[in-house]
């Protein structure tokens, strides 16, 4: 029941990002080029999803426990650190210059389009990269656990 | 920007907050993508199952829109090969570093009021619309 559920919503998100036109570069490049031809039709998608989240996060987490058993499983850490800034900063510099973001690239895998491809394979790479920078070794600070 | 197009973001949002809202109701997990993908790529025990769910349900969803609505995908890439490798290289090593991207950190992480998230979706969306400046206005005509 529980993947049933998670897949439902996999489906669900893919449809929000295709209609919502996430998954159009050059639409999320007009929407970031704010010095520019600015198109802020993007904004009213996160803007839609967050109205949402609003009233939907606090009312399920008054919950003790997921409708199917499972405990909530979220982010514990909460401070505004240097990884939490340098790499939202890194993420933003990539977003802009490629116009994905996560979400829309795995949707658009469907395509088999090698820019495609080629995105999601550097993305997971960095994902590697980025786990060996953050590696407990690596800093002062235990490796944070967080949204994701 | 046509009033239809509004009107289709807010749905497109909707869906996007409700798929986040039912994860976490139904699942108790936060629908953030890099942190589902990253965990596919280092599975861990407990959260493997939901997650593979979850991403064969947005490739299914991306299906979906292959058939019904092909316009929802690009026909040409506004941006070269090699500026999608880095930029995909950079989405990678930063989503991780940071642990979250626009659904984990903007749209889950603001659901929850979390200052953290607040933060970071601040600063990606000043880095990314800094990078566009810097590449449309300033290096385009540079770029193969």
């Amino acid at each position: 029941m529980k993947l049933i559920t998670a897949f439902v919503f996999g489906v669900t998100f893919a449809l929000g990002l295709g209609l919502g036109g996430m998954t159009q570069p050059a639409k999320i490049i007009a929407f970031l080029d704010v010095g520019g031809a600015w198109d802020p039709t993007l904004a009213f998608v996160m803007g839609g999803a967050v109205l949402v989240g609003a009233v939907t996060f606090p009312w399920a987490l008054r919950r003790r426990k997921a409708l199917l058993g499972d405990n909530f499983v979220l982010p514990t850490a909460s401070a505004i650190d240097a990884p939490l800034l340098i790499g939202a900063g890194i993420f933003g510099v990539g977003w802009g210059l490629s116009g994905y973001c996560p979400g829309p690239a795995l949707v658009s895998l469907v395509t088999l389009s090698p820019p495609i491809l080629t995105f999601v394979a550097f993305m997971a790479a960095g994902q590697y990269l980025g786990r060996w920078l953050v590696r407990p070794s690596a800093a002062q600070e235990p490796i944070l656990s967080d949204a994701g | 920007m046509p009033s239809s197009s509004i009107a289709l973001a807010l749905v497109g949002g909707a869906l996007i907050g409700g798929a986040a809202s039912g994860l976490l109701l139904f699942n108790g997990r936060i629908a953030g993508i890099s942190g589902i993908f990253g965990g596919l790529l280092v599975p861990e025990r407990e959260e493997t199952a939901w997650r593979v769910a979850f991403v064969l349900g947005l490739l299914a969803g991306g299906g979906v829109l292959l058939v019904a609505d092909p316009a929802a995908f690009p026909a040409h890439q506004p941006r070269a090969l090699a500026v999608l490798a880095a930029g995909g290289l950079l989405v990678g090593v930063g989503t991780k570093i940071s642990n979250g991207c626009t659904s984990g950190h903007g749209v889950c992480g603001l659901s929850r009021r979390s200052p953290r998230s607040l933060a970071a979706t601040l600063t990606f969306m000043t880095t990314g619309a800094l990078t566009v400046y810097v590449v449309n206005h300033i290096v385009q005509g540079y770029l193969p």
